[in-house]
């Protein structure tokens, strides 16, 4: 009997791997090699080791910026860790190799196993083994009543404990097998299911997804168009018409601080619009609380302050409210730098080489350390004040090369074509006045958020296949696999009333991680004996 | 919101206290040790055997008597340092206003609570593996001692990307996962050493002297496996459920469930070499004392993800409060 070998839920010790050297039967060898349970683990651990380098090196869909860093610091061994695709290994071919082939072996293994578990399900219990002491747990009882009464009992308590009961009667003697736990290895085949959904559910997102991100002062606003985004990416199936017609505007920016500046809430209070023209709702937009609608996100990721400039021309034309969103260089004071770039002047336009840059330095809250530098001791705007250097001549826009705008274009510097006119620090009302004339009036800050809008359709099926694996894999670790096997025998003839007597063997069988099973065998047998057993 | 600095102040105490009766708790898990310690014909007679059982190698009388009593201090101790770390976490979140696990000290001192609890609850099903609290407590002690030392940080609120009903539920997930798993490991490596030292009974080959002089006061191989996989059973569906909720919380904090964060790849990195773990137990030829390699390797990454990825590599989870 090879009882205990079947009751695993493991795949059924297979056939000798295929002999033959004809392409067929090397096929086949290959592929019972790569659907079994070896080859799984030693994937599994090769996913592990893979994903190491991607969390140690620097990741270009991380941080660009990192990665460049790192080039720098090492010019010899980046362009060959470049090579392997080190810096963007969770994109690479070799990560996928490893967990495409990962997933072909799961595949390999859950549709015979699905196929096989489908059949046990539906065959009763397999017949009573001819020898029950054999087993681990059996034990014989003497009952005094006949045999088919006895075999009711059995039944009955087996079956009122929810086992899956098979009663044979033949030539006075009643067998019954009890079995119980199906859903264990359900419980598996959901959870490697699952795993396989997820992932497609991942692969779905990647294709169809698009995220684009921007930095919106308080008072403008935009939508939700691939032109309007600072960056932007997309899968190749989500084309531009697939852009959810969502605008909305940043009514205010807020933020609170507990002590020691720790920021304990942002808050950008929004109004959108869900399509052109149409009604306007507001939203008080949060870290860890997105707007959600239309199947997009909507994020707050950051924020930060852009000083706010009026410059008057010696001619008395205006620019009012000019403004240009600094990026914090130290995340706790907030001490930002950017650059304010003027290309045009009210009325008629100006010359090519009669364009404006102010570069300045913000802070927040100004200490006076009394060397004319400026120095930020508060993210909170209590007293805010500008640092600029104002260049004037051509700024080389037309060049046709995309310009950062954060920073002025150093070339021109270089060539001579930009040059500084003037510098000075401004609190809140001062200005600065240019050799020309020209009246720069730093007038205080406005805030911006950086936002983000993200639309990934797979986002729903990758939870719901987490939540299916995770509840799988409950039923597979909580849920034991065991089976009961009954024979009622009549006593031997020669004894006292021999035909109202009989012998009552239960044999029990688990799986070996089963501590409680002994317990549960011992008291299913008084169970079964208990009411009728023979007091001697 | 302010910290109230009295209750801040008596929590360290606590922390503190906890770390002295957990270490008298050693001493007496230890005498019982020295005191239970079979002699020279008990372990050349067991040899002969075989395999003994825990628990019928006995010392004389009045010596077993004593080990015994030593035995309780130790298991007292442990239950008593439990309530006193109890107390340092509560104390430590009144004083906060919030959920004691939202920096690096915080979190080890929760995962050795969990692990002290795991093993109450292995000697609860199993009070003959009483002596083994020494195995337990030892490196708890040390956690604790290195998390007070090097991990210490003041109560403190916090900042906003934290302040997230997912972080009282993915945090105390992940506590309760890897504390558990901690116990697992510890007891993953008794397995190692007794299965080592039943090897040199039956094969008749010299082991080291470490595992001679610990082996025959081990529980069974068998047992010390069977514990150690009920553990990681136990500990690896919650920590596949605090994956699952810190994707959630990562969607509603930084617009992507998933973004190959360090933190996020090794915790991916663990769960694998755990499904590795439960795979090999049910793989010919990787039973055993392979099975508990890969547990301990799974600890190693948990540890390598905990101290090197939170302060050397710097990523999104910046929870340190270290600077
Ligand atoms: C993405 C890859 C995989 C992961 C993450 C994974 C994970 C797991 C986990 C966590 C378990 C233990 C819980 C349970 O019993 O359900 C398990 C069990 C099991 N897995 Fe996988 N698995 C993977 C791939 C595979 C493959 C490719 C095979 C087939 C060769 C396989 C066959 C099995 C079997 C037979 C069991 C049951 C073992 C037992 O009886 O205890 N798995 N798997």
């Amino acid at each position: 009997m090879t009882v205990v070998e079947a009751l695993s839920t493991a795949p059924e010790p297979v056939a000798p791997l295929p002999r033959g050297a004809g392409p067929i039967a090397l096929a086949r060898r290959w592929w019972r090699a790569l659907t079994s349970m070896r080859t799984a683990l030693v994937l599994l651990f090769l996913l592990a080791v893979a994903a190491v380098p991607g969390s140690l090196l620097p990741q270009r869909s991380l941080s660009q910026s990192n990665v460049a860093a790192y080039f720098a610091e090492h010019p010899d061994l980046a362009p060959w860790l470049d090579r392997l695709r080190l810096f963007d290994v969770f994109s690479s071919p070799w990560f996928a190799a490893i967990y495409l082939l990962l997933f072909v072996s799961l595949l390999g293994c859950i549709v015979p196993r699905t196929r096989q578990h489908w059949r046990v399900v539906r065959q009763p219990p397999p017949s009573v083994p001819a020898r029950l002491d054999r087993l681990t747990l059996s034990q014989d009882t003497a009952v005094d009543v006949p045999t088919p009464e006895a075999a009711d009992v059995a039944v009955a308590t087996l079956r009122a404990q929810r086992w899956r009961v098979v009663r044979r009667d033949a030539a006075g003697v009643v067998e019954i097998s009890a079995e119980k736990g199906y859903l264990r290895e359900v419980g598996n085949l959901v959870f490697h299911g699952a795993l396989v959904v997820l992932l497609a559910g991942l692969a779905y997102g990647r294709l169809s997804g698009y995220e684009g991100s921007i930095l919106v002062e308080e008072g403008s606003g935009f939508c939700n168009s691939f032109q309007q985004y600072d960056t932007y990416r997309n899968g190749p199936l989500a084309g531009a018409g697939d852009l959810a017609p969502l605008c909305a505007d940043l009514d205010a920016f807020s933020t609170e601080y507990a002590d020691n500046f720790t920021p304990t809430r942002f808050r950008a209070d929004l109004t959108y619009t869900r399509e052109l023209g149409g009604p306007a709702a507001t939203y008080p937009l949060e870290v860890n609380s997105p707007l959600r609608t239309d199947g997009v996100r909507l994020y707050l990721t950051g924020h930060g302050y852009s000083p706010r400039f009026t410059i008057t021309y010696p001619d008395g034309s205006q620019f009012t409210d000019l403004s240009a969103p600094f990026l914090p260089e130290d995340p706790t004071t907030l001490a930002s730098t950017g650059t304010l770039k003027l290309p045009d002047r009210p009325g008629e336009g100006v010359g090519e080489d009669d364009q404006l840059a102010i570069e300045g330095f913000f802070v927040p809250t100004a200490a006076d350390l009394g060397d004319n530098r400026l120095v930020s001791v508060d993210p909170r705007p209590l007293n805010p004040a500008v640092a600029i250097v104002v260049y004037q001549g051509s700024l080389g826009l037309d060049s046709g090369a995309p310009q950062n705008v954060f920073r002025l274009d150093q070339t021109q510097i270089e060539r001579g074509v930009l040059a500084e006119v003037a510098s000075g620090n401004l609190f809140a009302g001062q200005s600065l006045t240019l050799p020309d004339g020209t009246e720069i009036r730093f007038e205080g800050y406005r805030q911006w958020a950086a936002l983000q809008l993200s639309h990934d359709p797979g986002q729903l099926v990758v939870l719901g296949a987490a939540v299916a694996a995770l509840i799988g894999l409950l039923g597979s670790l909580v849920v034991r696999r065991r089976r009961i096997w009954v024979r009622c025998v009549p006593a031997p003839a020669d004894g006292p009333q021999a035909a109202s007597r009989t012998v009552v063997q239960v044999g029990g069988l688990a799986r070996s991680d089963n501590p409680g099973f002994a317990a549960q065998f011992q008291e299913l047998v008084d169970a079964i004996t208990g009411p009728v057993a023979r007091e001697d | 919101m302010a910290v109230n600095d009295t209750l801040a102040a008596w929590s360290d105490t606590a922390f503190t206290a906890s770390i002295v009766v957990y270490s008298v708790a050693i001493v007496g898990y230890a005498g019982e040790y020295a005191f239970g310690r079979q002699g020279r014909v008990a372990r050349t007679s067991a040899a002969q055997t075989g395999p003994a059982p825990v628990g019928t190698i006995e010392g004389p009388p009045n010596r077993q008597h004593m080990a015994t009593r030593l035995g309780r201090v130790g298991l007292a101790g442990t239950a008593l340092g439990a309530l006193m770390q109890l107390l340092s976490l509560t104390l430590r979140g009144i004083a906060a206003g919030r959920a004691p696990w939202a920096n690096m000290f915080e979190f080890a001192s929760a995962v050795a609570l969990v692990a002290v609890v795991a093993f109450l609850w292995v000697q609860y099903s199993a009070p003959k593996l009483r002596h083994l609290g020494l195995f337990v407590l030892v490196p708890v002690v040390f956690v604790l001692v290195y998390a007070g030392l090097e991990l210490y940080t003041e109560a403190a609120p916090l900042i906003a990307a934290l302040r997230s009903y997912w972080l009282v539920i993915h945090v105390a997930a992940a506590i309760i996962s890897v504390g558990v798993l901690f116990t697992s490991g510890v007891l993953a490596a008794l397995y190692l050493v007794r299965q080592r030292y039943e090897r040199g009974l039956i094969e008749d080959a010299p082991a080291p002297k470490a595992i001679v002089a610990l082996g025959p006061r081990l529980p069974d191989a068998t047992v010390l496996d069977r514990l150690s996989y009920r553990l990681v059973a136990f500990a690896f569906p919650i920590f596949t459920f605090m994956v699952i909720a810190g994707a959630i919380w990562a969607e509603s904090a930084w617009g992507r469930f998933w973004g190959w964060d360090p933190k996020e790849t090794w915790a991916l990195i663990v769960w694998l070499v755990y499904a590795g773990y439960l795979h090999a137990r049910a793989t010919a030829g990787w039973k055993g004392t392979k099975a508990a390699r890969i547990n301990l390797l799974g600890f190693f990454a948990i540890t390598f993800n905990f101290l090197v990825i939170n302060l050397v590599v710097a990523g999104l989870h910046s929870y340190s409060g270290l600077t």
